[in-house]
């Protein structure tokens, strides 16, 4: 955790959608790593692939900034100590990755209750959203943010896409474009979501979804599943535009309307008498 | 019957260019080998008429054209064996990942062979559009009474190609092997099982062994490029031939009556236009494959029976049933007191659907028995001049329509932001109580516009141009049509319902009291076409 | 056989010729209603000549537009041929493929269009223009030929004898019945000799068989499965099996996940078939066999993507939406010395889709 948050404190505030480059300084991680080892201990911090509730040492100044944008915006529905209201559960134990995933994709602060929390702009600055981070952190051990090495994608994409379509695919389909669930839910398309999201996702089982925790798959599994999610990505499809990945649905209305429909239009050419 | 008489066509006293007297030589070869000739002077000069709704079956027959060519392609590299094998194509996220040797023989076709990717998306293409068509065909054919004596075989034969289509589509989606035609013959497995009696043993013997076996891909691969091409290769001869023998139907126009055909003949301008227009559906099947991906089965990956995709369904021609299996209530296995287990969840669409399908194929049988109709049609109805039948019709689409949609009911679902359960009572309400208010008001608004045809041509149309009459009044004048437009609204029968009569035995049997009541239905709202003396006495 | 139209006798009203038969059964035919008012067919109208028939400007600059778009055509073929070559696969690039499919498509679909559009623009502005008419016939054969059929197959029946013989005609019937029945004994080997149902009825799970993850095949502690976990599991040892590998895994496949146990609603008989709040479910939908795998943590609810069939998992799994007509299986679980997950025994009902001796 401590990791992290020094990182960002290097850094101005910035919006979300650009932190992202800026923190993978090669350097900066292997620095933080001998930081993390000093403070935590060399013994547990080997230990990280099982370690699901990294107990934080960030600093009080940090968590006091959360704790006062916690009170003035989550509170309302989460307790003022996040011990959760009939309108938002506890978040005690919740962890730092939960409050990146949650606040970092915009579903968090909600707009209007729903049968889920809808993608919304992010409301806050990374900064913020590390020290409310901290501040949940604090209450309670919880699932942290994990190290880069875990979220680069660069591992196996085949063996990432084999998990994921035993794992994910049911509900987020084969290529990532998301689906239904019951009673209004859904399960969101994966394009574009940032590497940290996607494994927080998984840790974490925001609402609906089930966790899938270290003891599960272990994070070189989650970083491969993130390799193939990129690889997909990154490589358009081959065989020319994909109406969406849906599959057969959008491949029966295309040729109906498009292809029937334009030959039916050359029928009708064919068919009047010229001028 | 002409070649004994034919003489040696080399006489050189026109002196004909060099090409003339080839192509003289050359005929004259053939026709004493085959009395080609008789065939030409038969056919040569047939008369085709022209709309465009007559076109719809050509683009079924030349889209399937199209996929026996690409097809042909793509059995040259395709390998429908079951053998499991390691991956080693390029598409790396496969890589090192056990499969079978159809699926990756599919892979290599998309990744590594120039131009087989374009193939295979040209050759599932033209599947889609060869149902659709054969679909929208199927559907002027009905609304224009096209079915009607003597062509009800040849709608039979063509509900057959149908049929056949949708064989060749689902055998043909099932072959890559991958996820998605895997889970697709795990649910066609589940529907066999359901099957009472012989369920499990009918499943066990097709996949030759417990699911999903290592026999059923060869297997499909056989019926679809050999058995079903074969059949569905001979029906389209018997549905040409038919087409010959009953020559085309027209819509009625001034000039054209249920005795003549007019349009253009096959040679020259038929068989340009036509040929035209095999070259003009290749290029837009073409011109979709290179810009459209279907079925990337990459993304799938191998049949494995425990993962699955959201939004699993499959191709549109067989959404109709998979919709049907959706609908259903739950828990509604019966267990006889034997303790045999009815799967009705199963078996309800199953039947459902069957009746369906038989009652498409028999119609032509049927509304023949009700109308009592013994004569040849020719002249294609105008489906408002026959507002029963497009009721029927209209309620039939509707059916299939809320089955088709119930198909895609998850991706309703997601995309208009609905709940799935929402969708699906929507749906099943649409499936039940859909068809009778379709049929009513089809019915009702043919009536209105055979009304609004009537009126025409009775009063004439609105001209645009307004006078003042002496007492002040404004009136719009209305103009009469020229004989030529009012044939269009006025030549249609009127048909009056069958009266019950009592047969030899001086009885009248329960058949003919449902037909009489069926034809009443069918006959008792029915507006007559205006007569010369109604439009006489309009005038004075 | 074709004339044209000035020829044709347009003032006859439909169906005269064609139409009138006799209707040979006992009810009134519903027959048209025939008016002796109702119109004559006018025939037909004047013709509108096409602007390629008046002015040999126009037909000239057809004639130049048709050949332009064969000529295109031929660049298209060459183009495709060309694309062919210039745009090769690249085994490393994906988007090389992209670039194969689109230029080679391109160039097929030019050299189609330009020629299917020029035949169809020839046929339409140069071609002959005005509508033919032909005559029909009615379709049924003239009386002498039908009158001939009948005489022939009276000859060969008096030939034959086939009506005459009946022995010999009834003995034949029934032996060209039988004549598939050897057919169909030959399909009973499309599977081997076994008995389907007794197979269907059971699965790699018995006693002590470790629950493993799928598709490493990794056994599963108790103590790994966090509330709100959903695992997919298969029998240790089924990723090794060298042979039905995919077959066992059709039925075995399974759902562990985990609930807060006072959320449970377990059914006193089955109360030790779970672990601490740990349940296993056959991921096999009882409906028609999808993998039935769409776990919401919070609502405890299963959904099948195929079929919307949904289980609740806090009450055994119970259908509470969609086509399926049972419970998913319930796996009993519990867990050994060592802490991991094992069956108490295979399942105790057939998983999958119900079939006609499931219940027996």
């Amino acid at each position: 955790m401590i990791r992290r948050i020094e990182t960002h404190l290097t850094m101005a505030p910035t919006p979300a959608s650009t932190r992202r480059a800026g923190r993978r300084h090669p350097l900066a991680t292997t620095a933080l790593l001998v930081v993390g080892l000093l403070a935590t201990g060399g013994a547990y911090a080997l230990a990280t692939t099982t370690a699901t509730a990294e107990t934080t040492a960030a600093s009080a100044e940090l968590i006091d900034e959360g704790g006062k944008l916690f009170a003035a915006n989550c509170a309302s529905c989460h307790g003022m100590n996040a011990e959760g209201t009939a309108a938002g559960p506890t978040l005690i134990g919740a962890g730092a990755l939960a409050v990146d995933f949650q606040v970092g994709t915009g579903r968090m602060p909600m707009a209007a209750s729903g049968p889920q929390a809808e993608l919304k702009p992010v409301q806050f600055t990374q900064a913020q959203i590390d020290a409310m981070a901290a501040w949940v952190a604090d209450l309670a051990p919880g699932p942290a943010v994990p190290p880069d090495r875990y979220i680069a994608g660069d591992g196996d994409a085949a063996h990432g896409a084999e998990l994921f379509r035993i794992n994910c695919a049911m509900c987020h389909n084969v290529a990532g474009a998301g689906g239904a669930l019951t009673e209004g839910k859904w399960a969101p398309g994966l394009a574009g979501v940032d590497p940290v999201h996607i494994y927080g996702a998984m840790v974490t089982g925001p609402q609906n979804m089930p966790v899938f925790s270290d003891l599960n798959l272990t994070p070189e599994d989650k970083n491969d599943i993130i390799t193939y999610l990129l690889y997909v990505q990154e490589n358009p499809s081959v065989g020319g535009w994909d109406l969406g990945s849906l599959g057969p649905v959008s491949e029966g209305l295309f040729i109906w309307i498009f292809g029937l429909g334009a030959l039916v239009g050359v029928t009708i050419w064919l068919t009047a008498k010229s001028n | 019957m002409s070649t004994t008489a034919t003489p040696p066509a080399s006489s050189a006293e026109t002196a004909p260019g060099r090409g003339m007297r080839f192509t003289g030589w050359a005929s004259n070869y053939v026709d004493e080998r085959t009395s080609a000739s008789t065939a030409v002077k038969a056919l040569g000069r047939k008369i085709f008429p022209d709309h465009w709704s007559f076109m719809l079956g050509e683009v079924a027959l030349y889209s399937f054209i199209v996929i026996l060519l690409s097809g042909t392609f793509l059995t040259f590299f395709f390998d429908p064996s079951m053998t499991e094998v390691e991956y080693s194509g390029s598409y790396v996220p496969l890589q090192g990942i056990p499969m079978s040797v159809a699926y990756h023989s599919a892979l290599d076709i998309s990744f590594e062979i120039r131009g087989g990717l374009l193939m295979r998306q040209v050759h599932h293409w033209a599947a889609l559009l060869f149902v659709a068509a054969i679909g929208l065909h199927m559907l002027r054919v009905f609304f224009t009474g096209a079915f009607r004596k003597p062509r009800e075989f040849n709608w039979v034969i063509g509900f057959l190609l149908f049929v056949m289509a949708m064989a060749l589509g689902f055998t043909g989606y099932s072959l890559p092997d991958d996820l998605l035609s895997g889970n697709g013959l795990r649910i066609i497995d589940g529907m066999i099982k359901a099957v009472p009696v012989a369920g499990a043993w009918i499943s066990y013997l097709l996949f030759g062994d417990e699911f999903p076996g290592t026999d059923i891909i060869p297997r499909l691969y056989v019926l679809h490029i050999m058995l079903l091409p074969a059949i569905t290769i001979a029906l389209i001869g018997i549905h040409m031939v038919l087409l010959i023998v009953n020559k085309h139907t027209q819509f009625a126009a001034p000039g054209r009556t249920n005795d003549n055909v007019v349009g253009a003949p096959v040679l020259p301008a038929f068989a340009a236009k036509a040929g035209g227009f095999f070259f003009i559906v290749f290029g837009v099947i073409v011109l979709i494959a290179s810009f459209f991906t279907i079925n990337p089965i990459w993304n799938y990956g191998p049949y494995d029976p425990s993962p699955v995709s959201a939004g699993t369904q499959p191709d549109w021609y067989i959404g109709f049933a998979d919709g049907a299996l959706r609908l259903i209530p739950p828990n509604l296995d019966f267990v006889d007191p034997l303790g045999y287990t009815w799967a009705f969840g199963v078996l309800i669409p199953l039947v459902g659907l069957l009746v369906f399908l038989a009652a498409v194929a028999l119609y032509p049988f049927f509304e023949a028995w009700v109308t009592g109709d013994r004569r040849e049609h020719h002249i294609a109805e105008r489906p408002r001049n026959a507002p029963v039948r497009t009721a029927i019709g209209a309620a039939g689409i509707t059916f299939y329509a809320a089955l088709w949609a119930a198909a895609s009911s998850d991706i309703i679902a997601t995309h208009f932001r609905l709940s799935i359960e929402g969708v699906i009572h929507a749906l099943q309400f649409a499936t039940v109580v859909g068809p009778f208010i379709a049929f009513f008001i089809t019915k009702r608004v043919c009536l209105a516009l055979q009304r609004k045809d009537r009126e025409i041509a009775l009063h004439g149309f609105e001209s645009g141009r307004v006078v003042r009459l002496p007492g002040g009044e404004y009136i719009e004048v209305h103009e009469q049509l020229d004989d030529f437009e009012r044939w269009r609204l006025v030549s249609f029968d009127e048909y009056q319902p069958l009266m019950i009569r009592p047969n030899d035995q001086g009885k009248i049997t329960v058949s003919q009291r449902v037909r009489a009541g069926l034809s009443r239905w069918f006959f008792e709202d029915r507006i007559a076409p205006v007569t010369m003396n109604e439009l006489e006495s309009q005038k004075h | 056989m074709a004339e044209a139209h000035d020829s044709a006798h347009g003032g006859e009203t439909p169906g005269t010729a064609v139409a009138q038969q006799q209707d040979h059964s006992a009810p009134a035919p519903a027959v048209a209603v025939v008016r002796s008012d109702r119109f004559p067919n006018p025939g037909f109208p004047p013709e509108r000549l096409r602007v390629t028939d008046l002015d040999p400007k126009k037909e000239k600059q057809a004639e130049r537009t048709i050949s332009a778009l064969f000529f295109l055509s031929i660049i298209g073929s060459v183009f495709a041929v060309a694309a062919y070559i210039l745009f090769p696969i690249d085994n490393l690039d994906p988007s090389t493929i992209r670039l194969n499919n689109m230029f080679l498509g391109i160039g097929i679909t030019l050299g189609l269009l330009g020629v299917g559009i020029g035949a169809v623009h020839w046929s339409k502005a140069l071609m002959h223009g005005h509508e033919l008419v032909e005559e029909r016939h009615p379709t049924r054969g003239s009386d002498e030929s039908r009158e001939r059929a009948v005489e022939i197959f009276r000859e060969a029946n008096a030939e034959s004898g086939f009506t005459r013989r009946s022995l010999v005609r009834n003995t034949l019937i029934g032996a060209v019945i039988a004549t598939p029945i050897p057919a169909i004994a030959l399909f009973r080997d499309l599977a081997p000799a076994k008995d389907p149902v007794a197979l269907l009825k059971h699965t790699m799970w018995d006693t002590g068989v470790r629950l493993a993850r799928d598709p490493s095949g990794t056994p599963i502690k108790a103590s790994e499965v966090t509330i709100g976990s959903a695992f997919h599991v298969i029998p240790e040892g089924l990723a090794e099996l060298e042979y039905h590998r995919l077959e066992e895994k059709a039925k075995a496949a399974v759902l562990l996940m985990r609930l807060p146990v006072d959320e449970l609603n377990e059914d006193p008989a089955k109360a030790d078939w779970s672990y601490d709040g740990i349940v296993a479910y056959s991921k096999i939908c009882t409906h028609v066999g999808c993998p039935v795998a769409l776990y919401e943590q919070q609502t405890h609810h299963l959904l099948c993507p195929c079929h919307q069939s949904q289980f609740d998992v806090a009450d055994h799994c119970k259908v509470i939406f969609g086509p399926a007509a049972r419970p998913l299986p319930q796996l009993p679980i519990t867990v050994d010395d060592e802490g991991y997950l094992v069956a108490q025994s295979d399942f105790t009902e057939p998983v999958g889709p119900s079939f006609w001796e499931r219940a027996l």
